[in-house]
């Protein structure tokens, strides 16, 4: 199957472009939504500020499903969505524009992404604490095997661990840890449900159940529902194993690459016969969909990107045994922006010729018997092996995110010190740097797409439209029962059904959020950072910045602070990390508070903490409001220290932050995170010595024209994939 | 420079809380003309200066990583904020101090992520420092922070890592000290019964939510207490899970301790410990020796005016010749 990740602005424009998509010869949907939607807030949330139908496109309810898949039969499309922490909630929303064209759920096909435990590693698109996000999980899971029995309900993904610095064994290992979380979730979940519809007679126990016996009220009646319940429940694990996905990554490596997913499907096969006494073959078979890397396409000489990306989908298409059912491809300029159709359709194009002009589909599996092949999976099986063993030793997935964290950091920090040092070669960033001028960014928008700043506050009005012109009470009632259900821990009922209601009521994305919000409780990430163990041997240049540090130190009176931290939305913290980590490295104090702030909590931070300095980092495409807001409230607490920027952030875009007050800019080519601590360790030497004491820094005077990243890593739309 | 130490120090017991991150910038600054503006701002905020203690409560958290300190925290802040009794809101200031190793000489503070905060509120103050390089022990910042700001909030909280082995020096600052332990944590358990563990003001025993666990270190931990002669520790069970249980009880039993306490004659004991310490600190072992020895400096210290800030002290004990 071939799709491209899509979807911006604003439903009716999206609609526009899929319609557009499938006429190009596209074969199925996949859905992206702005991080509003991703998060569970209304375009009129503070947080949402700046990120409304940025990185796709915002559906606050119904109505904004049923524009969004106006003219497309439901009946025959296969739809991915890449939606998680609110995958439940637009699920029931796809169903309900399905219903009003007269489709009943049992025809839908396709996939949510609805993978939460990547989220807390490595995307940071949560809204609840992981044991509710579990539990809404198993509930959709145990609610769509039942009546939308052609959806996948979940796509694993070990795309965004990669994307976070994930080695291939941990790659693999923590995916299928994962997997178990997940799993083991649904089991409980179907056997509770399967025993509470037992004693009535279920009709889908295809004859494994025995009658209770008669005569035996009570106790024993009890055991044999649950025994009859057993074999229902085995048969639905069964069907629940076959209908789960993954969603992988593949780098330039592709030789290992391709082992690993090899690999997967070894363990996989091996946890559904051991773990869940899967015996089907069809069930246990390994199902991926791939998106290829992002982390490794450059800003420098993007055009290196369209052979990177053609090396990486060999990875997931050379041998039949391990071969991606549904692959999508990144565009070439991810890295500097939000792509253009153009730029989508030479992704398509890519494998559209490898599919139908190369005769790499001709074969059967080309690694069969090769030693080389074996003995890599066999290496990666262990390591696997070994660090599964670790997580299920934490408690299992979900107890072991803190640990996963911290190992996908310090993976992540070790890679960027190896590009860095120049042992991993990156063509045209750290080695064949020379390039003559290219013409395909040599446009006036720079050869990437801007959505317009007007959708934002269109979407708003709209939203407040549909409000008033709904039946509120029908709404509040649909909204409290939801609540209820949500508080019974123990419940047996099925999350799915109230949510179903309240998305036929007419509520909006932020307010069932922010019901189950209110039950659950909200909940931060653990960041990784403390855990990142610290730079080995320190090269010259760290041991020459940390001398550096020292001196500024003693102007200072106290150790240099930096408050690093993310506005906004986008939950893509890799490069927030790193430059967390490095500081500390680097000798500074660091205050890293993690992603989705507000202006006001930077600006209360940066005060309360005394910083010397506050580097700001943003992939979301929504630099050009949140930058200046977060630089007004931290002048209106009257923190004056400078602001250094680090992300996606076009070259057009560079002088309008500057004039905003921003010292420093830095994007993905500055992969150099030494060079950016020395900058910023200049910039608070540079306004200090303008002043002769310690609380206040100014604005740098000098401020240094710097071009590195605060985020090295391309920003990565990532997606899910039916595999069905 | 952030101003005057002196207006600072005004300003702070004026209650003005805006004075407070300024303060901090000041306090923590090693410069000689820092440290001679913190010693004004310190004497501004001095028991003889306030005419008697600083009225906010200075509380000690400290347990092993893990423990639920943060969430604790959130929860009790939560329950200070938005207090309904007739004491209305109290004002929190907490001075988070992160145990992150210093090998590189930079520390990443992490404690402030962990801790809910409203940005909004004025009413909050979170300050994140690193641990001394010395195990345990409290910076200098911290102790001079803890007693200017409780001229100004109606709390301060240090929050520390450790198991009350070691980190004493929470006992001298704070005046009243909780530690936190999980369920199940043997090592509270023995280093309580083996002495290594001061004994607390309040033990807190958090995720009560766990249940029978929870319920049995909580029995446990009770009667090593009573086994050391301890009946009046209370043993709370707190769960900061929604819906939280235990938090209220927390903040009754700390405002019990405190209420039951000699409060001046602890204080003045905490802030001779601190003379003390900074003293060693600057001077060494050597320069305890040339006052005669620890003895003869704490009864140097016991000579001096009682409601003299910390510095002030120091000076004393550096201003008497050497024998």
């Amino acid at each position: 199957m071939m799709r491209t990740y899509a979807g911006h602005s604003t439903a009716k424009a999206s609609n526009e472009l899929y319609r557009g998509n499938l006429a190009k010869g596209q074969t199925g949907l996949s859905v992206a939504f702005d991080l509003p939607t991703q998060t569970g807030y209304d375009p009129d949330d503070e947080l949402a500020r700046g990120e409304v139908g940025k990185v796709g496109v915002p559906v606050s309810h119904r109505g904004d499903m049923a524009t969004l898949m106006d003219g497309i039969p439901l009946g025959e499309m296969n739809t991915s969505m890449t939606i998680n922490a609110t995958a439940a909630w637009l699920l029931a929303l796809y169903i309900v524009a399905a219903e009003n064209q007269g489709v009943d759920q049992s025809q839908l096909q396709g996939t949510t992404q609805n993978d939460i435990i990547k989220e807390f590693l490595a995307r940071g698109t949560y809204a609840f604490p992981p044991a509710p996000s579990m539990r809404l999980i198993a509930d959709m899971i145990a609610y769509t095997v039942e009546h939308v029995p052609k959806w996948n309900p979940i796509n694993i993904c070990s795309y965004h661990l990669q994307e976070a610095g994930a080695t291939p064994v941990q790659e693999i290992a923590y995916a299928m840890s994962n997997a178990i979380a997940v799993l083991d979730g649904a089991r409980e979940r179907i056997a509770a449900s399967a025993a509470a519809s037992e004693p009535g007679g279920s009709g889908e126990a295809d004859g494994s159940g025995e009658p209770s016996g008669p005569g035996e009220a009570g106790g024993s009646g009890e055991a044999d529902g649950a025994h009859a319940a057993d074999g229902h429940s085995e048969e639905l694990m069964g069907q629940v194993f076959g209908r789960i996905s993954f969603f992988v990554n593949a780098g330039v490596r592709f030789v290992e690459e391709h082992a690993k997913l090899r690999a997967m499907s070894v363990l996989w096969e091996e946890l559904g016969r051991e773990r869940y006494g899967v015996t089907d073959p069809k069930h246990l078979r390994f199902r991926y969909g791939v998106q290829v890397n992002s982390l490794g396409l450059t800003e420098a000489q993007p055009e290196n990107n369209v052979q990177r990306i053609v090396l990486e989908t060999l990875a997931v298409t050379l041998g039949r045994d391990a071969r991606a059912r549904a692959i999508q491809l990144p565009a070439w300029n991810e890295a500097l922006g939000l792509p253009r159709p153009w730029d989508q359709q030479w992704s398509l194009r890519i494998q559209q010729v490898m599919a139908y002009e190369t005769d790499l589909l001709e074969y059967p599996d080309i690694f069969a018997g090769s030693h080389v092949m074996d003995g890599l999976v066999a290496e990666l099986l262990e390591g696997a092996r070994a660090e599964m063993a670790v997580v299920a030793e934490h408690g299992g997935a979900v107890e072991a995110v803190p640990y996963m964290k911290g190992a996908l950091v310090d993976s992540h920090r070790r890679r960027i010190h190896r590009i860095e040092s120049g042992e991993q070669v990156v063509v045209g960033q750290n080695r064949f740097t020379e390039t003559a001028v290219s013409p395909l960014t040599d446009d006036a928008e720079g050869g990437i797409l801007v959505v317009d700043p007007a959708v934002e506050a269109e979407q708003i009005e709209a939203l407040r439209r549909w409000r008033s012109e709904r039946d509120q009470a029908a709404v509040d009632a649909a909204l409290s029962d939801l609540a209820r259900v949500a508080g019974e821990d123990s419940s047996q009922e099925n999350l799915m059904i109230p949510t179903i209601a309240a998305a036929r009521a007419g509520a909006t994305t932020g307010e069932w959020a922010r019901t189950l919000r209110e039950v659950f409780g909200s909940y931060r990430a653990p960041t990784g950072v403390g855990e990142a163990s610290g730079h080995e041997t320190p090269d010259a240049d760290l041991t020459e910045l940390r001398e550096e540090v020292s001196r500024l130190k003693e102007q200072l009176g106290r150790r240099p602070k930096i408050l690093v931290g993310k506005p906004g939305l986008d939950g893509h913290s890799n490069g927030a990390e790193q430059i967390a980590v490095r500081a500390r490295d680097s000798g500074m104090d660091v205050v890293y508070e993690g992603i989705r702030l507000t202006p006001a909590q930077i600006a209360a931070s940066a005060l309360q903490e005394g910083v010397h300095v506050i580097g700001l980092s943003i992939l979301s495409g929504s630099h050009r409001e949140l930058i200046p807001a977060v630089i007004e409230a931290l002048r209106e607490a009257g923190v004056q220290a400078p602001v250094v920027v680090g992300g996606i952030i076009p070259d057009q875009d560079v002088a309008p932050l500057k004039r905003a007050g921003v010292a420093c800019v830095y994007t993905p080519k500055d992969f150099d995170l030494t060079r950016i601590m020395r900058d910023i360790v200049e910039l608070v030497g540079s306004g200090q010595s303008a002043l002769a004491g310690n609380a206040a820094v100014p604005n740098g005077g000098g401020a240094v024209v710097g071009n590195s990243a605060l985020a090295p890593n391309g920003r990565g739309p990532d997606g899910s994939q039916s595999v069905a | 420079m952030s101003g005057d130490g002196a207006a600072l120090g005004a300003r702070l017991r004026e209650r003005d809380l805006s004075a407070a991150p300024a303060a901090l910038n000041l306090l923590e600054s090693a410069t000689p003309a820092d440290r001679a503006q913190s010693a004004a701002l310190l004497a501004e905020v001095s028991p003889k200066a306030l005419g008697g203690e600083a009225p906010g409560h200075v509380i000690g958290i400290t347990g092993p990583p893990g423990a639920g300190k943060s969430t604790l925290l959130s929860a009790l802040l939560h329950a200070w904020r938005s207090s309904a009794d007739d004491a209305g809101p109290q004002t929190v200031a907490i001075l988070a101090v992160d145990p992150s190793s210093r090998r590189s000489g930079g520390a990443l503070l992490g404690d402030r992520a962990r801790i809910e905060l409203d940005a909004a509120d004025r009413g909050v103050l979170v300050r994140s420092t690193a641990a001394e390089e010395r195990l345990g022990g409290l910076a200098w910042p911290t102790r001079a922070a803890a007693h200017a700001l409780a001229a100004a909030f109606d709390v301060v909280v240090i929050e520390t890592v450790g198991v009350g082995q070691g980190e004493t020096e929470i006992v001298d600052v704070a005046d009243t000290v909780a530690v936190v332990v999980q369920p199940g944590s043997g090592d509270a358990l023995q280093f309580l019964k083996s002495g290594i563990m001061e004994i607390p003001d309040v033990l807190v025993v958090t995720k009560a939510d766990l249940g029978q666990l929870a319920t049995r270190t909580r029995r446990d931990l009770s009667a090593a207490l009573r086994s050391l002669g301890s009946r009046s520790t209370p043993v709370l069970a707190v769960s900061s899970l929604p819906p939280p249980q235990g938090v209220e009880e927390l903040i009754a039993a700390l405002a019990a301790h405190r209420a039951g306490l000699d409060l001046a004659g602890r204080r003045l004991r905490a802030r001779r410990a601190s003379a003390l310490a900074d003293y060693t600190h600057e001077h060494g072992e050597r320069g305890l020796r040339a006052l005669g020895g620890r003895h003869a400096a704490e009864a140097l210290l016991a000579e001096q005016e009682p409601g003299l800030d910390v510095p002030a002290l120091v000076a004393a004990l550096e201003g008497t010749p050497p024998r």
